[in-house]
């Protein structure tokens, strides 16, 4: 099936919960609002004109540019997207998923964004949010067991985010 | 793993003995690595395993993000440090594709026959340690003694044995060298003179012919082996559908019985390097498995790797023969300071322990966005307290030696 009839497909069943897409690009992807995410993959997995029985990857990216003076040139609104890649091996295509939210909850520096858990629709799933939680600082809301997995559980900080302040000390270990 | 009634392992049930935590690593020699597994055991046997990673951490992908594309590269050596040249490969090719870029045939001829000689490396590396892992120490020594003339000849063609960043973005940093002395361990197996002087090509191709007997050898010290046999058919059994949904890729898929490999199936930009070659893609169930073997265990994983040894060999032979009429030069060049578009571009390619992925998000500038290196071995692990769960400690570096991982990747 082609992108752009997937897109079709999934706005004829789920209407304006699609926020946008863009099936003319390198990797043809297709955005959903956040709250919808759960329903929409469980959706694209099961269809059988989808069947996306494989999450590739799933990253986070932040979109932010910390300095002042290149930010009046940064092309994007500051924000952080959610980014599934889906594989059907069944059908063999490709589609690639965005979720949009906002750097921080309610806008209060230091309060995680929230995501539902996909965990439960690809078991993969888990871990890659474990570690998006870990290094970017998103919340996955309903994950079975959300911990840090590559840095230790006292680490402070999500280093993937573009404001992230490195640390000086860690345990007596002097940083830079 | 299901119990039965007639299995000697129901006894364990019957005497309950208090729960206990054991802690395998990471400093364990059979976990490859630093993997620190964390074990509830009722006596002998697995209820829970939970894998505790992130030794190796170093955030790549924050240092990506530090540094324009071809400057990454050398960070990708050490992702996963016993296939440097397929990292290598994975990133040049997500950026070649963000950028729209063509390789001329003669650098991508080139880097069929390193990243395919690079896999045999990888391979020989995951059956020795294999081997080591369930007790036989021989075919660890043979491994390391073939792979000792692979890393001789990356030495000679790029300098360097183990972390090599030879393949760049757009074709290679050098061509194959015209001449060079043989390698002294190549010279004393094939009792050559060792001054003998010759092209890297012959050289290798020496090193093949040489090569294909022993696999044979490795069949009978490992394949079909009473022992091996006994430590890996039917243990550690990992159904399609649950292999499709932990991610899992490379041979534990195919191990599972997925016919999948990207260097067929993935994207044009990939195969496009592969097209007009002649190659197979060895899949479970196996014709030659013994009758305790059942699909998607530790043996048809074990034998999936053996069967791409022989295949990359075909492919390396053909690659000898294209490069002698292959049209173009080994690379074009590429600025270190090239701005990325406003744009982002997601690759697999199919590196030796399964399908390794770099997301790469321009924004006008040479450093990227974002640099995402999605790693195969990260997913192949995430399996592992699924596949644990019922087995005896013992068969716990049986199931995590199978699964071949290299914990530089990993943790990245």
């Amino acid at each position: 099936m082609s992108p752009a009839d997937i897109h079709q497909q999934l706005v004829r069943q789920f209407g304006d919960k699609i926020t946008g897409a863009n099936v003319t690009a390198l990797d043809p992807w297709v955005e959903v609002a956040p709250a919808a995410i759960v329903e929409v993959s469980t959706y694209l997995r099961d269809d059988p004109a989808l069947l996306f029985d494989a999450l590739n990857d799933l990253c986070a990216v932040d979109y932010f540019e910390p300095d002042a003076k290149k930010a009046a040139k940064f092309a994007h609104q500051p924000h952080i997207e959610v980014v599934y890649h889906l594989y059907s091996y069944t059908l063999k295509h490709h589609l690639k998923v965005k979720v949009k939210s906002p750097r921080w909850l309610n806008d209060q520096a230091g309060e995680l964004p929230e995501i539902p858990t996909v965990s439960k629709v690809w078991l993969i799933a888990d871990w890659h949010e474990r570690e998006a939680y870990d290094l970017m600082g998103i919340t996955f809301t309903n994950h079975p067991n959300l911990r840090r997995i590559l840095c230790p559980e006292d680490w402070e900080g999500h280093a993937l985010r573009k404001d992230y302040d490195f640390p000086l000390e860690y345990h007596g270990i002097r940083g830079q | 793993m299901a119990i039965t009634l007639e299995d000697p392992r129901v006894i364990e049930f019957d005497v309950r003995t208090d729960e206990m935590l054991v802690n395998m690593g990471p400093q364990h020699p059979s976990t490859h690595g630093v993997l620190r597994l964390l074990l509830r055991t009722d006596g002998e046997v697995i209820y829970e395993v939970t894998p505790h990673i992130g030794y190796l951490h170093r955030c790549a992908e924050k240092i990506g993000e530090n540094l324009s594309t071809p400057q990454w590269i050398p960070y990708t050596d050490r992702m996963d440090y016993l296939a440097g040249m397929n990292m290598n490969l994975g990133l040049a090719l997500a950026v070649e594709k963000l950028v729209g870029m063509e390789v001329p045939e003669k650098a991508m001829v080139l880097r069929v026959i390193i990243a395919e000689l690079n896999r045999i490396a990888s391979h020989l590396v995951g059956m020795g340690a294999y081997g080591l892992d369930l007790g036989s120490f021989s075919p660890f020594l043979y491994a390391f003694r073939e792979r000792e003339i692979i890393l001789d000849l990356f030495e000679e063609a790029c300098g360097a044995r183990l972390t090599y960043s030879y393949i760049t973005i757009g074709g290679l940093t050098h061509d194959v060298p015209a001449s060079i002395t043989i390698p002294s361990g190549l010279a004393a197996l094939t009792r050559r003179s060792p001054n003998l002087k010759l092209s890297w090509l012959e050289a290798l191709e020496m090193f093949l012919s040489w090569l294909e007997p022993r696999i044979l050898e490795y069949h009978t010290l490992l394949t079909e082996n009473a022992i091996f046999i006994k430590r890996t058919a039917a243990i550690g059994v990992l159904s399609r559908e649950k292999a499709i949904s932990y991610g899992c890729t490379g041979p534990v898929l195919r191990g599972s019985g997925v016919d999948h490999d990207l260097r067929r199936d993935g994207e044009k930009i990939y195969t496009r390097m592969y097209e007009g070659y002649n190659f197979e893609v060895p899949v479970a169930p196996f014709k030659k498995a013994p009758p305790e073997a059942i699909l998607g265990d530790n043996w048809c994983r074990f034998y999936v790797r053996m069967m791409e040894v022989v295949q990359s060999i075909k492919l390396i032979r053909q690659g000898i023969q294209k490069y002698a009429k292959a049209e173009g030069t080994y690379r074009v060049p590429y600025k270190m300071t090239t701005k990325l578009p406003v744009a982002e571009a997601y690759l697999e390619t199919e590196c030796p322990r399964g399908q390794m992925g770099f997301y790469i998000v321009g924004n006008g500038e040479d450093k990227p966005l974002r640099a995402r290196a999605k790693s195969s071995c990260f997913c192949n692990l995430s399996v592992t307290s699924e596949l644990c769960q019922g087995c005896l400690i013992a068969d716990i570096p049986a199931i995590v030696g199978s699964l071949d991982i290299v914990m530089g990747e990993i943790d990245r």
